[in-house]
Order: structure tokens, then C-alpha cells, then sequence
């Protein structure tokens, strides 16, 4: 243990093992990193080449009213999607942890996460669809009132955060399962021999440890929930009028339909900001890097 | 512990209270018994549910899938296909004819998921292959070697875990756009070619975990890093780059966006776009459900067989990445 003989300096060969990855890691993250904090301060289009107007984009996100009913109906979004998406997940994961070790069901139970975000979306258009739809056939037949899911400016965004609760009710329930089994079966014993009911043992002992996990589970979902695109692209497409554009979609557009690359690469980086500040004020809030386990 | 500790009744459960009255016992033992009953049922039927709702949806995609679509409309309830036939998948796959494709309710444009599934079985598998060698090499030198610097690449690196794909998307859409390779295989995988953060960052940890005494002893029989790399430390990982192999060929798999972009022409379209794009061209007033569902699901059941092959794998490596 004394000898380090691998402790020399390396580089050369370090270089050679990191050619390939450096380069990607520069090409294709770096500079467009940099370019794209150029781009949100000019007037591009993609045919002329890029004109520095200074704030003037930014300064017009901040009076975009389509931006604030982007910005809404995205938190609107990931309200929905993730207080009910932890709240199942938890509750579908202590019944597997508790009843059963099966890796089958646990397989099945991740499923949905491994297909496409627009295979899943397609599947629901069809099961929600107005006229032909499953459920709203069934609802007919026993003598209900057709809903539009995707067509009625206040259903759209739940139906579509729902339909990604299914999609990614799994991957969560793993995540939570394995915190679970991370929390030592002792604290369960002592807690039944103060008497400790179920309910009590599951508020005062499993959520406590649970904790760093719960933060850590709703870091990444939130981050990534903000980022909604594919469901709504194959299915409403931003509308009806705009109570499904979130902000990656209203920034494709911006791209893509309006060509006005200067403006979608500032709300890229307001994009970017605002998960800045998300993922930081969870972090604090959550407490993610603490563990009540070691106290 | 538990087993020098237990008293010597193992099997039966310990009575320490034998001046009670039997029936008392009885009654107490009974009502235990039905709560834990209880709340087992209670357990079990709310996991059956949850299968039930993760499945179902599967099932009416195949059962959509086989039904004819003009005729399904009168039966939207049946569990099981209307008018079974094969038609979705031949209109989808292209190997029907206009006139057939019409008559089961297709809409007779041409539509060639057989191509886009090979489209996408050549850009994943590029992508997958030279990403995981590249960014297992990267991983190799960040965790067994030394050198100067290490850790603020290494730091980087993690930096580009963490920003939105969205800010990187567009000055790299326009970046292909000026290297000519828009509309190519090349243009689609390139990106994710050369590096993913993910998979650096994961391998990472396995190689920190690797034995070094066993790398130094091949130092010093004189073995050159690339020799310890290929004959030594990666097949020490071997499983960890099979498992990150395959979730990164799903997540190629899933891509929406990127593909969207740079592969529109018909020989670089992947599945995902293909079926955005059926979609959007089915006609409002009767649209191909049943075309749309065979397309769907040509793009998951690869991704079921991967999850029959490699499930227990997978659902490893997702809960691991829970608990640091």
C-alpha cells in the first residue's frame, strides 16, 4: 500500500483514452454551448448571418405574454405530473416492498418507461380519442357525456401530464424501491417493539430515511418534467389555442415554424436559468445531501 | 444474531402467557391474523390494478393493430380484434396494395415503416457502439489514470450532465446544418457518436471500483494502458458496459427531436418520426388507428424483447442509480 507505483504522471496516455470523448465533449457541447449564448443576443434566421442587437431578446421575452402562458402551463404541467407521479410511486412501492420480491413484476412495472415518449403518446391519443376512442365509448355506453381530452383548453395539459404519469410511474417506483431496501430492517424492529402501528411506523421511520432518496427522486423529475416535448408534439401540438405550450415547444417553434433563431436560443437560456434556480432551491429546501441515516 | 439469540421453540411461536384463558388467545391470534389478511388482499389488489393499468394499454395497441379499421368502429368496445387480419401491418410495412389498403380503411399513401425500422436499427447501433467504446475510454482514463487536470475535466464533463438538451440542440442543428449532413445517418448519430456524459460518469465508477493491484501487476509485467484497458480492466466491467449498452440503445431508440430534425428525407427517417408524422397526415374525419398502432408497435416490440432478454439487468442498473 506504501508504493504508488501508478501514482506519475499519465498524460499521454490519458490523452489518447480521451481523444474521441474530448472532442465530442468540444464540438458538440462546448462550442454550441458558447454559440448559443451568442446566438440569444442577435437577430438570426439561419440564411443571414447573425446581427448583435444586444438585450433587445431578452428584454422582449420579458413582455412575451405568450412566454408567461408558456412558462404557467409548463409549472402547470409539472405540478400535475409529479405530485401525482411521487405520490403513486410511493405508494406503489412500499406494496412491492412489502409483499412481494418479484422481478417480473417489477420488470413489468418499468415497461412504460422503456417505450418511446411518442409510442405512449399515440396509444393514449387513441384510448382518449373523442369519437372512437375506448374510454370515451365506454363512457357513452353506460350513458355519460363524451370528454375531449385533447380539445378542451382545461383538460389538455392534465390529460398529457397523466399520460406521462403512467409513463413514468415505474421508473420512480424503482427508485423509491431501492431506497427502501437501502433502510436497515433493525429501525423497523425497534419501531415494533415501542408498539409502533403501521401508519406511525411508515410516517415517523420510513419517510424520515427516505428522505435523501424522495429529494433526489424529485430533482431529476422535476428537471426533467420541465422538459416536456415529445407528448405534446405528436398529439396537441401546443393547442388548443395555447394551453399546451410548454416552453420547449413554444422555443421548436420559435425555431423551426418562425425561424427567429436569435429568440429561441435566449429562451433556451432563460429555460436553463429557470432550472438553475429549480434544481437549486429543491436542493435546499430537500436537504438532498444529507442523510438522517448516519446521525 | 438472530438465529444464536432465538429460543430453542423455533418453528412455533413463543407462549408466554399461559394463565390466560385459551379462548382469549384464540380471539386475539384471529384478529391478527385477519388484519395482516386484510391488508395482504388490500396490498394485493392494488398492485394487480397497477399491472393491469401498465399493461392494458399494450394489449389495445396489438389488438387495434389487428383489427380492420373500417369495420372497428362498429364494435369500439370488443376486447378482442374486429374482423382480425394482418392488413395494419402490411399497409404500415408498405407490402400491400393501394387498393387493399383502402378497402380495410387505410388511407393508400405510401407508407414505408420496413425502411425507418432499418434506419433506426443503423443510426442506434452506430450511436450505441461509439458512444459506449469512446466513453468507456474516457471513463478508464478518468478513473485509473493520473495525470494533471483530471478533475476539472472530469467536473466539466459532469456540467454537461446537468444542462437542458434543448440549449445545445439548436446551435448543434445548425452546426450539422453547415458540415452538409443534414438528411444523413452520419448527421442523426454524430452528436451521441463521440461521447455521452451518462455513460462516462457510470462506467466511471465501475472502473474506481476495479482491484488496482491487478492493473499494477500488469505494469510492471509490462503491459502497455491500452493492453491493461482491453485485456484487463474492461472485461473486469463487462457486465456494467452491456447493461449501459442497451439503455442507451433504447434511449437512441426513443429519440424524437433530434431525428425530427436532421432525418427528414424517406432513408434516414427513424420510427419515432415515421409515426409523428402518419399521425399528423391521417385524415381528421376517419383516421388509420389501426395502421397507426402497427406502426406503433414495430417501434416496441424490439424494446420488449430487449426487456424479456435483459429485464432483470435493467431494472438493476435504474434502482442502483437511486441509491449512491
Amino acid at each position: 500500500m506504501a508504493t504508488k507505483p501508478l501514482a506519475r504522471n499519465q498524460l499521454a496516455p490519458a490523452l489518447m483514452f480521451l481523444a474521441p470523448a474530448l472532442l465530442g465533449f468540444a464540438v458538440f457541447f462546448a462550442w454550441p454551448s458558447i454559440r448559443g449564448l451568442y446566438l440569444s443576443f442577435t437577430d438570426f434566421n439561419l440564411l443571414r448571418a447573425p446581427e448583435w442587437i444586444g438585450l433587445d431578446n431578452y428584454i422582449a421575452i420579458a413582455q412575451d405574454p405568450v412566454f408567461w402562458n408558456s412558462l404557467w402551463v409548463t409549472i402547470e404541467y409539472v405540478v400535475i405530473n409529479i405530485g401525482i407521479q411521487t405520490a403513486a410511486a410511493l405508494v406503489l412501492a412500499v406494496l412491492l416492498h412489502r409483499f412481494t420480491r418479484s422481478m417480473i413484476i417489477r420488470g413489468i412495472v418499468l415497461l412504460p418507461y422503456l417505450i418511446a415518449n411518442v409510442v405512449v403518446a399515440l396509444v393514449w391519443f387513441w384510448l382518449a380519442d373523442y369519437n372512437l376512442g375506448l374510454i370515451n365509448s365506454a363512457l357513452d355506453s353506460i350513458g355519460f357525456d363524451r370528454v375531449g381530452f385533447f380539445g378542451n383548453e382545461l383538460l389538455a395539459m392534465p390529460t398529457i401530464a397523466l399520460i406521462n404519469v403512467w409513463r413514468h410511474l415505474g421508473y420512480t417506483t424503482l427508485l423509491i424501491f431501492a431506497g427502501l431496501q437501502a433502510i436497515p430492517r433493525d429501525v423497523y424492529e425497534a419501531a415494533e417493539v415501542d408498539g409502533a402501528g403501521e401508519w406511525r411506523t411508515f410516517r415517523s421511520v420510513t419517510m424520515p430515511l427516505l428522505r435523501p432518496v424522495l429529494a433526489f427522486v424529485l430533482v431529476i423529475s422535476v428537471v426533467g418534467s420541465f422538459q416536456i416535448f415529445d407528448t405534446i408534439a405528436v398529439t396537441t401540438g401546443g393547442g388548443p389555442v395555447d394551453a399546451t405550450r410548454a416552453l420547449n415547444v413554444y422555443i421548436y417553434d420559435q425555431a423551426f415554424a418562425q425561424f427567429d433563431f436569435g429568440y429561441a436560443s435566449a429562451l433556451s437560456v432563460v429555460l436553463m436559468l429557470i432550472l438553475a434556480v429549480v434544481a437549486l432551491l429543491q436542493l435546499r429546501v430537500l436537504r438532498a445531501n444529507e442523510s438522517d441515516l448516519d446521525r | 444474531m438472530t438465529l444464536l439469540t432465538a429460543p430453542p421453540t423455533t418453528g412455533t411461536s413463543p407462549r408466554p402467557e399461559k394463565s390466560r384463558p385459551a379462548s382469549k388467545r384464540n380471539q386475539e391470534r384471529e384478529t391478527g391474523a385477519t388484519k395482516s389478511l386484510r391488508s395482504r388482499v388490500i396490498g394485493w389488489v392494488l398492485i394487480v390494478i397497477a399491472i393491469a393499468i401498465t399493461l392494458f394499454p399494450f394489449y389495445w395497441m396489438i389488438r387495434t393493430a389487428l383489427s380492420n379499421n373500417r369495420s372497428m368502429f362498429s364494435e369500439p368496445l370488443s376486447l378482442l380484434p374486429v374482423d382480425f387480419t394482418l392488413g395494419p401491418f402490411q399497409r404500415v410495412l408498405g407490402i400491400a396494395s393501394t387498393a387493399d389498403a383502402i378497402a380495410e380503411g387505410g388511407s393508400g399513401a405510401d407508407i414505408n415503416f420496413g425502411l425507418y425500422l432499418l434506419n433506426s436499427i443503423i443510426v442506434c447501433t452506430m450511436i450505441t457502439v461509439f458512444q459506449v467504446v469512446f466513453s468507456s475510454m474516457a471513463a478508464y482514463a478518468f478513473a485509473l489514470l493520473e495525470w494533471p487536470g483530471r478533475n476539472v475535466v472530469f467536473a466539466a464533463f459532469l456540467v454537461a450532465l446537468m444542462v437542458p438538451g434543448m440549449f445545445t440542440l439548436l446551435p448543434n442543428f445548425v452546426l450539422i446544418k453547415e458540415l452538409g449532413l443534414l438528411n444523413t445517418y452520419l448527421g442523426i448519430a454524430l452528436p451521441a457518436m463521440l461521447m455521452s456524459p451518462f455513460v462516462v460518469f457510470f462506467l466511471r465508477q465501475f472502473f474506481l471500483g476495479v482491484n488496482r493491484s491487478i492493473i499494477e501487476a500488469a505494469v510492471i509485467d509490462g503491459a502497455g494502458q491500452w493492453r491493461i484497458f482491453s485485456r484487463i480492466a474492461l472485461p473486469l466491467i463487462a457486465p456494467q458496459v452491456v447493461t449501459i449498452a442497451i439503455l442507451q440503445f433504447i434511449a437512441a431508440w426513443n429519440d424524437y427531436l433530434w431525428p425530427l430534425l436532421v432525418g427528414q428525407t424517406e432513408d434516414t427517417k427513424m420510427l419515432t418520426v415515421g409515426l409523428g408524422i402518419f399521425r399528423s397526415q391521417t385524415p381528421q374525419g376517419n383516421p388509420d388507428w389501426a395502421g397507426l398502432m402497427a406502426g406503433a408497435l414495430l417501434a416496441a416490440v424490439p424494446i420488449f424483447i430487449l426487456v424479456l432478454v435483459f429485464g432483470r439487468r435493467i431494472v438493476g442498473s435504474i434502482q442502483s442509480s437511486g441509491v449512491k
